[in-house]
């Protein structure tokens, strides 16, 4: 996206647009794609329709100028104040009954200066405080000043809203109607506008124009003779060849023309470098260029205006080289493979030669920097070396200066991908690249530098010699494409006839043919048109470049709204979608905040992970396929996917895990609140050896921290969270989704956890980890000396369960009795190993088991501990006997016995 | 029969003063237990002239009913009275607060995506995902935008160290993955949701890494007015009814031609505030006909199919619909954020 400004003062040159609101104007070019993001009014009281509210306003926006306060003022009369040396006492005629006096100190204006043109305030006139930082407005008081009283004043651009300058009085041009209110002089709105990259032809004032007058169907004014010239020309190969000049002044070699299609040289002779007049520094500093003498200011003048950068050089410096070379100081060989088809006479000329840098070749570019080039930089030599670096920045050394006499005036095509590359690769962006590196056409080069040196000439008083030297390899073509109602109909969905299309066309001043249809349908409605694109469109090559054209130009809004009426594409279950959506409910179910966390980490996250490690040992996917890695998958943070151009080394790579960024967010939480229950649901990065592209599997992390309960009134308990409500969580979760039948918790030990840590596997497959976090990892992320349990589970394992059949077991009508069984068995035995046993000899009658309590303590052995559950019995087809129980239960305890050697208690 | 009379007012009097259970079964005990005043009367009967013992034995019978009746409306009225006691005695502040269950919320991203997953799902596009870690070829060349294209500075890109391995920018090269996938001879109708990523300073209105939800429908006879209508019907069901929209021309260069859709301020109803900048109205997606090179790289003859893409940012959605200031709130991770919504 490329920013300019264009004052509408400048734009009316080109179209006549004077009746129209800025405003409706704006909306308009919006509409049709060239974006005004803003307008800047100047002098102006923005229009009635501006809804931007003052204090919003751009500095000098609010500040519209009184019509019966500021005038167009001529200074007749200057002489030195009688009492005070460096003041000056000034005349002014400004179209009121008697002139009036002011003091100025303006360092701009001397003792007997008159006849010069003013902006001029009379006493009451809101003007902006020139000594106030930014935009104060002030209103201009009557003054009196040894004696002498002030009856007005010059003003400066500051003082009038336009800019910061405040260095001098505002001088305007010769022809300026005294009287005049400076509104209606000097008052303009500046469109700021931000365009896509397609919108190269339009990146100038002539550019825009162009578009008003398509949009509006109004006359382009070709009232300069390089435009009139070339007026109604669509096709390049239709377009006036310069003359050559009748001396020659130098010599061009084009070795790349790849790269340079096209260079042309004007020379402008006896030029005087100076300041330029205000008229010109006034539409620069609107655009947004700062001036800086009358040859620069023109090539920029020229850009702005007609979207062709321009370089100038100094064609005394070139001779200089020239001659040096000749001497054999130089190192360049002239082998011209595409010359402008002159041979070197006597005496020397320069020579300019366009290829590309040496290797190791350098060159130190106007701002001062030396450059390192490479090879695939299109270099702008002489035969003494680089000159330029081509369409991106000029040489310190040729650069014109106070001295120079005569200016070379580039006008040059570039290649815009070699050029934008260029660009980018000498981090050298500027008003030239914008332009060059989207295309823009070598058609330009010509009548933009006739404009450039005929207003150099003027602004510098230079004389230009007739005739360019112009090198062009390789010429342009134009697109030529054919388009029918048809096509436009079936992408539109609107029916524009043949002669609209042509029409709007031709509007934008495309050259449009109509083909007769073969002549077996002779009688038939033309419906070809065969459409040339001007010489200035670089980006129409397809009927749909066309399309758009005539879409925009008839308006979006015209285009009906439809429903689709094409067939319905076929349908099927998203199960992966639906499945993950269903873990995240299940999770927010169970109390968990969902949370997102950036993918993209630093290395030290993964190095913190393993801070329980002196020297952290990472894991690997060692040869895995990603669904079967056991997590953690803590990769070596050298390994994981990293980013060439990182923002920031906290974000220089992918996470291969949740947990790092999961703690992170944890640690942080805590901070602030008591209690941090989250979880996320993301991807994951793998580089898989051998493959472009990692794998990216989702995964599923839960934290939990703090204690058991939100406290409040009713529910004091404080208990923190531990292993066992991570546990519970994910247990939930698992038999939702109808799994928990087939997982197993098996103990872990990783160094992200303490010895609270537990694998869990379903049908013998990994599936993740749980566990509270090791103190040396706590202490690691800043964590608070609490517990924190953390998991983290792969996704495809538990989306896949979800279409998986949950079948209905049978209520029993029958009475269900109940028992208790308390049993003493050894540490080391497992509840899994004792509920197994259950559950295997109490067979169908058993319906449920739950431990209701775990006791360890006075009245249980060393190395031993107490379990007691609660058992349910219940058959389908009988009330149960005592009996019946009895036996079941005698079989329970005897398999204990047998398995895992427990005894029953008390 | 003096004597009855005088221990009837008697045990009345005395029953009306039992207020409680103790003083009512005590009562009983007094008048109409076994050993009780009202049956040592009637015991007392055979002692009596024969004369008096028929009349006397009808009086005090007539005095036990009376009295047992007595009882039982007194006992019931006690036990009411105790019960009211009892209730009363449970009321409470109704204000204090309650005991709520512990729930978790949903992401504001996740709960814009499920709204427009939704809003889509009735139009017949289902969703279809993609990597996040893209190669050049897909992010953009396949896209319209060969090496060096000057569209390219549109989208910040992360490079990979790997040569050719991005951080997809967007969520556009779906629409090469799907068209491929599912292709080339079906119609299409599918949303791309993802993470997209861009090398730009994170700041309050920018992110490093956001959502984008991409569009894509393909077909023998899909138009610019089938997407215009798609936008109008999303623009509805998301933002509410009578949502005016406009269409304005712009430049993508996988779509041609292509269109910005800007919606009218939800917050200022077109009048201008600073939330759309003054303009009165709000930037909702870009969008276009797919062009017909994407077209022929997804595998399609542009010649025979048409079809449009649209793109958009839940975030900024989100932003709008709950007042959210500063982008970086959502992937902060900060519960006192994200327990705001939902
Ligand atoms: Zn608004």
């Amino acid at each position: 996206m490329t920013v300019i400004r264009v004052p509408l003062s400048w734009l009316n040159d080109f179209v006549d647009i004077r009746d129209l609101d800025p405003i409706e104007l704006a909306e308009r070019l919006t509409l049709a794609g060239l974006e005004v993001e803003h307008i800047r009014w100047v002098g102006l009281n923005p229009s009635p329709r501006y809804h931007v509210p003052p204090e919003r306003m751009d500095e000098g926006d609010g500040l519209g100028w009184e019509r019966d306060k500021l005038f167009v003022g001529e200074i007749t009369r200057t002489e030195r104040h009688p009492d005070a040396d460096r003041l000056l006492l000034a005349t002014v005629e400004y179209g009121g009954v008697k002139p009036m006096t002011i003091i100025t100190g303006a360092p701009n204006l001397r003792p007997g200066d008159r006849g010069l043109k003013i902006a001029f305030a009379v006493i009451g006139a809101r003007l902006v405080d020139p000594y106030a930082e930014g935009t104060k407005t002030m209103v201009l008081k009557a003054g009196k000043i040894r004696g002498i009283q002030s009856e007005g004043m010059a003003c400066s651009e500051k003082e009038l809203g336009i800019s910061e300058e405040h260095e001098g009085i505002i001088l305007l041009p010769a022809d300026a109607p005294v009287g005049m209110p400076l509104a209606d002089y000097l008052g303009d709105a500046v469109l700021e506008m931000d365009l896509t990259p397609n919108l190269a032809r339009n990146l100038n004032i002539l550019g825009v124009a162009r578009e008003v007058a398509a949009l509006f169907n109004r006359p382009l004014k070709r009232v300069q003779p390089e435009l009139a010239r070339i007026a109604g020309i669509v096709r390049p190969e239709a377009m006036p060849r310069p003359d050559q000049p009748a001396e020659p002044f130098v010599q061009i070699v084009i070795e790349a023309p790849d790269l340079c299609p096209r260079y042309t040289a004007t020379l402008i002779r006896d030029v005087q470098i100076g300041p330029s007049p205000h008229w010109v520094q006034d539409r620069l500093r609107k655009a947004g260029v700062r001036p800086i003498n009358n040859v620069v200011d023109a090539t920029n003048y020229v850009m702005l205006e007609w979207g062709q950068p321009t370089h100038a050089f100094d064609y005394d410096l070139l001779l200089e080289r020239a001659i040096k070379a000749k001497q054999g100081v130089g190192t360049e060989p002239v082998l011209p493979p595409s010359s402008s088809g002159r041979s070197p006479t006597e005496p020397v000329l320069p020579t300019i030669i366009m290829r590309r840098a040496k290797p190791g070749e350098t060159m130190t570019t106007l701002d001062g920097n030396e450059r390192q080039l490479t090879p695939d930089m299109l270099m702008i030599a002489d035969t003494l070396g680089p000159i330029a670096v081509g369409g991106v920045m000029g040489g310190l050394e040729t650069e014109v200066n106070e001295r120079t006499r005569h200016v070379l005036l580039e006008a040059a095509s570039f290649d815009f991908i070699n050029n934008r590359r260029t660009s980018q690769a000498l981090r050298l962006p500027s008003e030239a690249t914008a332009r060059f590196s989207k295309g823009i056409s070598a058609e330009l080069t010509i009548p933009a530098a006739s404009r450039c040196a005929h207003m150099m000439a003027e602004l510098a008083g230079g004389r230009v010699v007739a005739g360019v030297e112009d090198c062009y390899p390789l010429p342009q073509h134009s697109a030529v494409v054919e388009i029918t109602p048809a096509e436009v109909q079936r992408i539109l969905g609107m029916d524009v006839p043949a002669s609209q299309i042509q029409e709007i066309l031709e509007r934008l001043e495309f050259a449009v043919e109509e083909i007769p249809p073969p002549a077996d349908r002779a009688a038939q409605r033309i419906e070809t048109l065969r459409v040339t694109a001007p010489w200035f469109r670089l980006d129409v090559s397809i009927p749909a470049d066309l399309i758009e054209e005539v879409a925009r130009v008839i308006g979006y809004d015209q285009i009906p709204t439809t429903l689709m009426d094409d067939a319905l594409p076929p349908q099927w279950r998203n199960w992966a979608l639906e499945s993950k959506e269903r873990v995240r409910d299940l999770l927010m179910g169970a109390g968990l905040q969902d949370s997102i966390s950036y993918a993209l980490i630093g290395a030290e996250l993964n190095r913190k992970l393993l801070a329980a490690q002196g020297e952290p040992v990472y894991d690997t996917l060692a040869g895995r396929a990603p669904a079967d890695a056991p997590l953690p998958l803590i990769l070596d943070p050298e390994t994981l996917v990293r980013l060439e151009n990182p923002l920031t080394p906290a974000a220089d790579r992918l996470r291969s895990t949740l947990l790092g960024s999961m703690v992170n967010a944890l640690a942080a939480n805590l901070r602030a609140v008591g209690r941090v229950a989250l979880f996320e649901i993301g991807k994951v990065y793998w580089p898989i050896p051998g493959e472009r592209l990692p794998a990216e599997p989702e995964h599923v992390a839960i934290a939990l921290a703090g204690p058991r309960e939100a406290g409040a009134w009713l529910n004091r308990n404080d208990t923190l969270m531990d292993f066992f409500d991570l546990k519970g969580v994910i247990e939930e979760l698992l038999e939702r989704l109808g799994l928990l039948a087939s997982a197993t918790f098996e103990p872990a030990t990783h160094p992200l956890f303490g010895p609270k840590a537990a694998r869990v596997l379903l049908k013998g497959k990994p599936l993740g980890v749980l566990g509270e976090l090791h103190p040396a990892v706590r202490r690691a992320f800043d964590l608070p000396e609490t517990r924190a349990a953390v998991a983290e589970l792969q996704l495809a394992p538990l989306a896949a369960a979800i279409s998986a059949r949950q079948t209905m077991q049978p209520l029993s009508s029958f009475p269900a009795i109940k028992e208790d069984l308390a049993l003493l068995v050894d540490e080391s035995v497992t509840a899994e190993q004792v509920e197994m046993a259950i559950r295997q000899a109490g067979g169908s009658l058993l319906r449920d088991l739950v431990l209701f309590d775990l006791y360890r303590g006075k009245q249980v052995p060393a190395g031993k501990k107490s379990l007691a559950y609660a058992l349910t019995f219940q058959a389908d087809d009988k009330t149960l006997k005592d009996a019946d129980v009895e036996k079941v239960r005698r079989r329970i305890v005897a398999r204990l016995g047998q398995t895992v050697g427990a005894e029953l208690r008390g | 029969m003096h004597d009855l009379q005088r221990l009837r007012d008697q045990a009345l009097a005395g029953l009306a003063a039992a207020g409680d259970e103790t003083a009512l079964e005590a009562w009983r005990i007094q008048y109409l237990g076994r050993k009780g005043q009202v049956l040592e009367l009637l015991r007392a009967i055979p002692d009596l002239p024969a004369a008096e013992r028929p009349a006397f034995g009808q009086a005090a019978n007539a005095l036990k009913g009376e009295l047992s009746a007595a009882f039982d409306e007194r006992a019931q009225a006690v036990a009411q009275s105790k019960l009211a006691a009892e209730l009363a005695a449970e009321g409470v502040d109704v204000t204090l607060p309650g005991r709520r269950p512990q729930l978790g919320r949903l992401h504001p991203s996740n709960q814009t995506l499920r709204e427009i997953n939704g809003i889509f799902a009735a139009m017949g596009f289902q969703v279809y995902t993609s990597p996040d870690v893209e190669t050049d070829e897909l992010n953009f060349e396949l896209l319209n935008m060969p090496p060096g294209h000057p569209a390219r500075d549109m989208w910040d890109t992360f490079y990979t160290t790997t040569p050719g391995v991005i951080m997809r920018t967007h969520t556009s090269p779906g629409q090469i993955h799907a068209m491929r996938a599912l292709g080339p001879d079906k119609p299409i109708r599918v949303i791309l949701p993802g993470m997209c990523y861009r090398y730009e300073q994170v700041t309050a209105r920018s992110e490093m890494m956001f959502h984008q939800v991409e569009g894509l429908a393909i077909g023998r006879r899909i138009t610019m007015a089938d997407l215009k209508g798609v936008i109008v019907e999303f623009a509805n069901q998301l933002y509410g009814a009578g949502r005016r929209l406009r269409f304005r021309c712009s430049h993508f260069p996988f779509t041609e031609p292509s269109v910005e859709a800007d919606v009218d301020c939800i917050l200022c109803r077109g009048k201008g505030c600073a939330i759309c900048k003054y303009t009165g109205w709000l930037e909702i997606m870009g969008a276009g006909m797919v062009h017909p090179t994407v077209l022929r790289n997804g595998g399609y003859d542009p010649a025979e199919w048409s079809g449009f893409a649209f793109g958009m940012g839940p975030e900024r959605i989100t932003m709008l619909k709950h007042g959210i200031s500063d982008i970086r709130y959502f992937f902060g991770n900060d519960v006192r954020f994200l327990e705001q919504f939902g």
